[in-house]
């Protein structure tokens, strides 16, 4: 029984273990500046939580097996403990434990606390049941405004967000259903929900945020290669949930100011 | 401490209902808890069994049971959740089974208030019924999920199940929160006041220090889901406004304005996170009762074990924010909730290290209980080390709400717990029912539900990672979750096989009921004081004796010893605690 134990939890330990290091699946390659610091971060975490899973389970599967009760067995050690055993392995844990969260705050700084760069691309994101757009504010720079007395989800794009036609900002404000981004360039962006909480996640971008009903919540990144990515809503909205999808178009500034001058043409 | 037991002793009772119905006997309410639970968890099971297989076809029309729309898939995953969580994971350890023995093993003849446990039971069982009743009613069960997130889950209009099913919903949890109050108040009090002579706090066995710490938890955390349920029923029925702003569901203008959704969250988790301790602790405690025992050694660090469980109880109230770090809350507050959630990390770890160091140089037998204590530790391990990837915000940014969340708190708080709770069962089953369950089947159930439930768990992981996110019906919509459906797929078979396992389990509990050979008052060669006394035992558990206990709760091994354990109630002696 001790050997088939040990089998098993090896077996177990060591499967698990390989299609972590082939990565086998894995996070997507990333396109965005905050990618290579997650990433680090994600590594250093995986090699010591993977050491210490190592360590466990391999000891645990070998312990039931060489101290089976067998006829030849010693009587047991008598012992309630080592306390110096039980100071090292906690000062230890804690140094590991904390240690890791702090080498990782840095960079929860750098994308949460700091705010855009100020030739951010400015892009405000609303989602809804079941289905994101995205607005650019135009020559001005600001957004126009918009009423929930005005929102018509039916209609889609500019009265879906209930964008207020009589606002002089609003004159050049560009509503989407896909989202454009110039490369290599601070994204500013805008989230906001209508109705229920839902959370703008692209995964090639290691970027999420809950977009919530109430708030207008600034986030920032930054793509930095063309390319096309998927956005995945992760917060549980509705029974649509699971087909509130979007496109981002990451390309170059160039082309980026072209398709917006086109959509502002369109608008004319 | 040692209370006259006249102070709560009622006489043995007559007749069906006074003994099996509305019973006063702590044993019967803990049987009572016990076969709740194990109709809930079949319940639960059958739901998730119908997830997964949505999943991988959600288009194929099944005989019976017709096609899983999308909106039934997450009623069934909301009910799922509810039912796992409430009626499994807080119901079997702590009503059933700290019901059952720890008046018991602390040498009491009763729980300290014993009308209030017959009361917690049958208003726990109203609250099943309540949450059942949701499924029949129009629109079905709520999609909200367990978490149930305003303004999603208070608003009537915002999909099906959002109206009546909802309500009906919140109101069980609501039941369910009156009824583990007046458990806790029962646990905590009995712990307190109703230990035999001898019994010191430090003399308790790990699985009573469980139960107790389990109490203060449920004491502190189930009132505030109470109210939090209250204040989410009047936003849905009465148009306050406490957790809903100005929206508009599909065109229409609600008429909530100025409430919070994170208000919500940040009160469910206060309840939520606590949560998942009151559901892991018994799991340890009985883990640490069971290797000692089968190692046939005192438990190694009695007393950093006694800490460490403090210390997660303490930790587990300053850390639900590590739910929320993709809220909109302060950034600058997940970075505290980081650090105090890692702090939980320690008194984990010291917890894993002491069970190895219990099992080192040991005289190791393998029956049933022992394997599912190991497989506990290893499942322990396996969910717990998941952990500090999610409690870094910075990781939490890519994990959040992906299958690796699901994948952890599965791996540590659902299976883990259940196999916490096989233990227990196949550890105390043959002093509630006088007989031994079947060995053979205890170890092929053992053998198949430990590889499946990795199968089933650890392959979540890389989902998530692959960034597939949660509470999606199907994976058709979205180009890169389209990949990621054969290992999906996996997963589907190996919960296929895994749930069918479960009834060897249900077999071996029934047939060795009724058939198995009898069991001797002390099987397992125990300790404890439930083992001193007859199986199954007497209405007032003692037989009329007051137990005096000399010694503490492990002591195997004891050199100088006629044998290899001394009982707690042994004569006291020089050389043992």
């Amino acid at each position: 029984m001790g050997l088939a134990l040990l089998l098993l939890i090896w077996l177990i330990t060591l499967l698990s273990t390989y299609f972590f290091v082939a990565k086998t699946w894995w996070l997507p390659t990333g396109a965005a500046a905050a990618a290579h610091w997650i990433d680090n971060q994600f590594a250093l975490t995986f090699v010591l939580m993977g050491i210490v899973f190592l360590a466990a389970q391999l000891s645990l599967g070998y312990l039931a097996w060489r101290y089976r009760e067998q006829p030849s067995s010693p009587p047991v050690t008598y012992s309630h403990g080592n306390t110096k055993l039980e100071v090292i392995w906690t000062v230890l844990t804690a140094v590991l434990f904390i240690g890791l969260n702090l080498m990782g705050a840095p960079v929860w700084a750098h994308e949460r606390f700091a705010p855009a760069d100020a030739n951010a691309v400015q892009v405000e994101v609303t989602g809804m049941q079941f289905a994101w757009y995205f607005r650019y504010p135009g020559a001005d720079g600001k957004y126009g405004k918009t009423s929930f007395k005005l929102m018509d989800p039916s209609a889609g794009g500019e009265a879906a967000v209930g964008l207020d036609t009589a606002d002089p900002a609003a004159k050049d404000d560009v509503v989407t259903g896909t989202m454009y981004l110039p490369v290599d360039r601070e994204v500013d962006l805008s989230l906001r929900a209508v109705d229920v909480i839902h959370s703008f996640f692209v995964p090639a971008f290691r970027f999420k945020q809950d977009a919530v009903p109430g708030l207008n919540i600034h986030m920032h990144f930054k793509p930095t290669t063309i390319g096309e990515y998927e956005i995945a809503c992760a917060e549980l909205c509705g029974l649509g949930h699971y087909k509130m999808h979007g496109k981002v178009h990451v390309v170059s500034q160039e082309d980026f100011d072209k398709w917006l001058a086109a959509r502002e043409a369109e608008k004319q | 401490m040692a209370t006259p037991a006249s102070v709560h002793a009622h006489a043995a009772p007559q007749g069906f209902i006074r003994k099996y119905i509305f019973s006063l006997d702590h044993k019967v309410i803990g049987l009572q808890y016990f076969f709740l639970a194990l109709t809930a968890v079949w319940i639960g099971m059958v739901l998730s069994l119908l997830m997964r297989i949505h999943m991988i076809w959600p288009d194929q029309v099944w005989p019976l049971i017709g096609e899983i729309r999308p909106e039934a898939y997450l009623a069934l995953m909301t009910m799922h959740g509810t039912i796992m969580v409430f009626f499994v994971l807080t119901t079997a350890p702590q009503g059933g089974f700290g019901n059952y023995v720890l008046p018991i093993q602390i040498g009491a003849p009763d729980m300290a208030f014993p009308v209030l446990n017959m009361l917690s039971f049958w208003t726990t069982f109203v609250g099943f019924v309540v949450l059942l009743a949701a499924f029949f009613v129009t629109g079905g069960a709520p999609l909200h999920g367990w978490t149930g997130y305003p303004p999603l889950s208070a608003l009537q209009s915002a999909g099906p199940g959002e109206a009546l099913g909802a309500d009906l919903w919140i109101t069980s949890i609501a039941i369910f929160c009156l009824a583990s109050l007046m458990g806790a108040l029962n646990f905590i009090t009995t712990t307190l006041d109703l230990r035999a002579k001898g019994m010191t706090m430090m003399r308790m066995p790990l699985t009573v220090w469980s139960w107790f710490i389990t109490a203060i938890l449920g004491l502190l955390a189930f009132g505030v889901l109470l109210s939090a349920g209250i204040l989410l029923l009047l936003d849905r029925n009465m148009g306050t406004s406490f957790y809903v702003p100005l929206v508009v569901v599909n065109g229409v203008v609600m008429g909530h304005k100025g409430g919070s959704p994170l208000l919500w969250q940040h009160l469910f988790w206060f309840f939520g996170h606590p949560e998942v301790y009151i559901a892991i602790l018994p799991g340890m405690g009985v883990t640490s009762q069971i290797l000692s025992t089968f190692s046939r050694k005192p438990i190694f660090g009695y007393k950093a074990m006694v800490y460490a469980m403090l210390s997660i109880g303490f930790f587990g109230f300053m850390v639900w924010g590590h739910h929320m770090f993709m809220s909109g809350m302060s950034p600058y507050s997940a970075f505290a909730f980081s650090v105090l959630t890692m702090c939980i990390g320690v008194p984990s770890a010291i917890k894993t290290f002491n069970w190895l160091g219990t099992m080192y140089k040991g005289r190791i037998r393998f029956q049933t209980p022992m394997l599912y204590a190991i497989g506990f530790v290893s499942l322990f391990v396996s969910g717990g080390l998941s952990g500090p990837f999610l409690a870094q915000p910075v990781l939490d940014i890519p994990l959040h709400d992906t299958a690796f969340v699901p994948a952890h708190f599965h791996l540590i708080m659902g299976v883990a717990a259940i196999f916490g709770i096989f233990a227990t069962t196949y550890y105390w089953f043959p002093k509630m029912f006088g007989r031994m369950m079947n060995e053979t089947l205890g170890r092929i159930h053992f053998f198949i539900t430990l590889a499946g439930t990795y199968a089933i768990f650890m392959p979540m992981h890389w989902l998530g990672l692959a960034g597939q996110t949660r509470r999606y019906s199907q994976f058709t919509e979205v180009a890169y979750l389209q990949k990621l459906i054969p290992l999906n797929m996996f997963i589907t078979y190996a919960a296929i096989i895994t749930i069918a396992a479960q009834f060897i389990f249900v077999i071996n509990l029934f047939w060795s009921m009724f058939k198995g050979p009898k069991a001797s008052d002390n099987p397992w060669e125990s300790t404890t004081l439930e083992w001193t006394t007859a199986t199954p035992p007497p209405h007032d558990n003692f037989g009329g004796v007051t137990p005096v206990v000399n010694h503490g709760p492990y002591e195997y091994g004891v050199p100088g010893a006629p044998k290899d354990y001394v009982m707690q109630t042994d004569p006291a002696t020089g050389s043992a605690h």
